[in-house]
């Protein structure tokens, strides 16, 4: 079955961004795709490559990207949600005249219309919100 | 028919009462994280008015990762595999959070 997931969670704030990378691995281990992982409103804090949790506790930026770069997996930060956050890539650094950027590849800055796209193509969309 | 989840406790938000309002026949209910806590037996009262044919479940990971026991038996306890298998089996899936 085809999947996609909302993250509205930031890490270490909500349990929603640890809930969802179980069920993501749940999903792989049970032979479903995931067409898209979209992270929204609080979720996208997720992509931050500035996050330094301590070393005995679950790193979920990275294990998002680990996860993504294994299984080739399409993760979408809104790019408005991201913006007003702080979290920008080259590009946005560029456009408002920011000096440094923290989104961590592979997650992608996009618009809403990746959701939408997402919940036409997939069988089932899971949120798992803050 | 929809698998409902819920991810807060019947009392820090409102998402408990108002999946319950919503709820048709053959949906079924899964407590997540902080939902768990609903499936204490305190809580008992709030699920007396199900359609029979409603199933209830929790996340198991979660009730133990809270030191939960002698739960709510109309709950059955499932992990992330039951989860997902839950997920085909329903049409939908909404998020109560």
């Amino acid at each position: 079955m085809i999947f996609s997931i909302v993250v509205t969670g930031a890490p270490y704030s909500s349990q929603a961004a640890d809930s969802a990378l179980r069920y993501c691995k749940s999903l792989l281990k049970l032979e479903h795709q995931i067409h898209r992982i979209f992270f929204y409103a609080d979720g996208v804090h997720n992509a931050s490559e500035l996050a330094v949790p301590p070393q005995d506790e679950t790193n979920i930026p990275s294990e998002w990207a680990q996860l993504a770069e294994q299984h080739k997996l399409d993760m979408v930060v809104c790019i408005a949600a991201a913006v007003r956050r702080g979290v920008l890539d080259e590009n946005e650094a560029g456009r408002y005249e920011k000096n440094s950027h923290n989104l961590t590849p592979p997650f992608v800055l996009s618009g809403l219309g990746q959701l939408v796209e997402a919940g036409i193509v997939s069988d089932r969309v899971v949120t798992f919100g803050a | 028919m929809t698998l409902h989840t819920i991810n807060k406790t019947p009392t820090e938000s409102s998402a408990l009462n108002n999946c319950l309002a919503s709820l048709s026949d053959g949906d079924a209910l899964l407590l997540i994280e902080n939902g768990v806590y609903a499936a204490m037996p305190g809580y008992a009262e709030l699920f007396t008015r199900l359609p029979a044919s409603v199933q209830c479940y929790l996340l198991g990971e979660d009730s133990s990762a809270r030191g939960l026991n002698d739960l709510n038996p109309d709950f059955r306890s499932i992990d992330y595999d039951g989860f997902v298998e839950l997920s085909c089996r329903y049409n939908k899936v909404v998020s109560w959070f």
